[in-house]
């Protein structure tokens, strides 16, 4: 365990030394200085549209933080696999790696502590951000949406699912073609997404299915889907397809696969690299 | 536990696909021994580090390293390895990437901080703990890799390479610290091409190429136990090249000159004073050192090509 966490240890020094971290910190807090500045104003505006009927105002005001966590789904989505995309294949490549694996660890170790560390700061950038978003919104406006722990945690498992795969892609492909998987299978997943809701609303059990197999090649967009869809109020669930929400609720199985799904590709992570000639 | 080799290995091979990176290690060091591993360039010495250290897994034969299989992380402790090219997380610092590789060793903090500053004088680099390893130069990067693999004073030390990059100052601490490694009792595996240093620093050497170790020999022998002599003397007979085979085992002569080939130098007093007697007139007689180079064409050099 003490070399696991040696390991992450040292995974974010290294984000720290080679300003990863001030670059992610700053530009986040432009994006959430962004968001609360135009917010602030918006809502100013709202409030005096809505002055005769302001039960509709929450409606206007969920759609605006939607398109934020929806924006920092996908920032937290390009952070997990930027961060961890080059550690395994570049290190095996400069053969840097071969001065840690010659000493008394195991691989294991060395890969489940860049797993910590990278995950360690997922979380961090994760509070950040969508801790950002929701605090600015009920700063400004008074306003949490529904769910936010729930939701906040669904994208938090998105971005773990994206760091695994980009974790067993070095295992076994250079730095850019892991890079090249890695957004691909995200491109496939957010394409079957959106077949998915086309499907259901069109009533068409096979565009249903072309999204429900490319959710299970990669179930990413599907949380989101689900994400989106607890923060949602109940009432705008029944309109709502866009990309920022969903219109349909993803089943509960789905949370109990990508769990599975996670631990298999961290297995086959594992198993790679042991078994790779460093 | 110390009656066991230092190494051992038995038939080891290791294939990439078709390619055969090594067809058969088998050769034995000894504890305390500082043994230098020979061979032209792709004959399979880094490979063979590699399955001796863990990094590759062999697709054959078997090896003990410190008395303990291949796959123990345990012997690991025991032993340093500076790999050739040593590349390492340039944003550390020099004092924090070996604290950073003592833990690894499971050092605890406050050995390695009354290790670290040691070490760093030894490698020359006692002033450059607190800069980044971005600003080394290739040389003290390759220093400050010897020093990584000195943190745990190791009972068996891997130098792939270690003066490569280095200026003469360099090599010679190089040298020195082999000297006290083996002071101490250390058993040193050294891969280099520098066969100059290789002569100078090793008890033993193997011959590797294409694969395969086609031999083994302690260095003294390999080096003294032939000498060639250059003779130049007139009035030389037959009978007198006839008589020159009791000490020489070759004897080849063009006109004045004389090439022999003999087992010890101890001879040369005596040869010198036959020749004299036997009435011919001698001009020079002069014993050249068949080099560790001579022996290294002459094993591998030939047919070394890759194949």
């Amino acid at each position: 365990m003490s070399n696991i966490l040696l390991i992450a240890q040292i995974t974010f020094r290294e984000a720290r030394r080679r300003k990863i971290m001030w670059a992610a910190l700053i530009l986040g807090a432009a994006f959430l200085l962004i968001y609360g500045v135009g917010l602030y104003f918006i809502h100013r505006e709202l409030m005096r549209e809505f002055a005769q009927r302001p039960q509709n105002l929450p409606t206007f005001l969920n759609m605006l933080v939607m398109m934020a966590l929806y924006a920092v789904n996908f920032l937290m989505i390009a952070m997990a696999i930027l961060t961890s995309v080059d550690t395994i294949a570049g290190e095996v490549g400069s053969g840097a790696i071969q001065a840690v694996a010659t000493k008394p660890i195991r691989r294991a170790e060395i890969l489940l502590g860049k797993w910590l560390g990278f995950a360690g700061m997922l979380v961090l950038y994760a509070a950040l951000m969508i801790g950002g978003v929701l605090l600015s919104t009920w700063l400004v406006a008074r306003y949490v949406p529904p769910h936010p722990i729930e939701g906040a945690l669904l994208m938090l498992l998105e971005g773990l699912v994206l760091l695994n795969l980009s974790l067993l892609g070095g295992t076994f492909l250079s730095t850019l073609a892991n890079g090249v998987m890695v957004f691909g299978l995200f491109g496939v997943a957010f394409v079957g997404g959106w077949m998915e809701q086309f499907g259901s609303m069109m009533h068409s059990e096979t565009v249903v299915n072309i999204g429900i197999v490319s959710s299970l090649i990669m179930p990413s967009e599907t949380i989101w889907r689900w994400a989106a869809y607890l923060m949602q109020p109940p009432l705008f669930r029944n309109f709502n397809a866009s990309p920022f929400g969903s219109a349909s609720q993803p089943s509960a199985a789905m949370i109990i696969y990508t769990g599975i799904y996670l631990i298999a590709v961290m297995t086959l992570a594992l198993q790679n690299f042991r078994k790779r000639d460093l | 536990m110390t009656s066991s080799p230092a190494i051992e290995t038995s038939g080891l091979r290791k294939e990439y696909g078709s390619k055969v990176a090594v067809a058969d290690l088998t050769l034995q060091v000894g504890r305390g021994e500082i043994f230098g591993f020979l061979g032209p360039n792709g004959a399979g010495k880094t490979t063979s580090v590699k399955m001796l250290l863990g990094l590759a897994a062999p697709t054959a034969g078997s090896a003990r390293i410190l008395g303990r299989p291949l796959s123990d992380r345990q012997a690991r402790r025991k032993i340093g390895f500076l790999p050739e090219h040593f590349r390492f997380y340039d944003w550390l610092t020099a004092s924090e990437l070996l604290t950073y590789h003592g833990r690894l060793l499971g050092m605890t903090p406050g050995a390695c901080a009354r290790q670290i500053p040691q070490l760093l004088d030894t490698v020359g680099l006692s002033h450059y703990g607190d800069s980044r390893l971005k600003t080394f130069s290739k040389g003290m990067l390759q220093r400050i890799g010897l020093a990584q693999a000195l943190l745990n004073e190791p009972e068996l030390v891997f130098l792939d390479e270690p003066t490569s990059g280095l200026d003469p100052l360099g090599r010679r601490m190089v040298r020195d610290v082999i000297r006290g490694l083996r002071g101490g009792g250390t058993t040193v595996f050294l891969n280099s091409h520098f066969l100059s240093e290789v002569e100078i620093t090793c008890d033993r050497v193997a011959f590797i190429k294409e694969g395969v170790v086609v031999r083994t020999a302690e260095l003294q022998h390999l080096v003294a136990g032939e000498t060639s002599v250059e003779v130049r003397a007139t009035g030389v007979t037959p009978a007198i090249l006839d008589g020159l085979r009791q000490w020489a085992k070759e004897v080849r002569a063009d006109g004045e000159h004389i090439h022999l080939v003999v087992n010890d130098e101890e001879d040369l007093p005596a040869i010198a004073a036959w020749v004299v007697e036997q009435g011919a007139r001698l001009y020079a007689l002069e014993p050249k050192r068949v080099s560790l180079e001579d022996l290294f064409l002459q094993i591998v050099g030939t047919s070394g090509e890759p194949r």
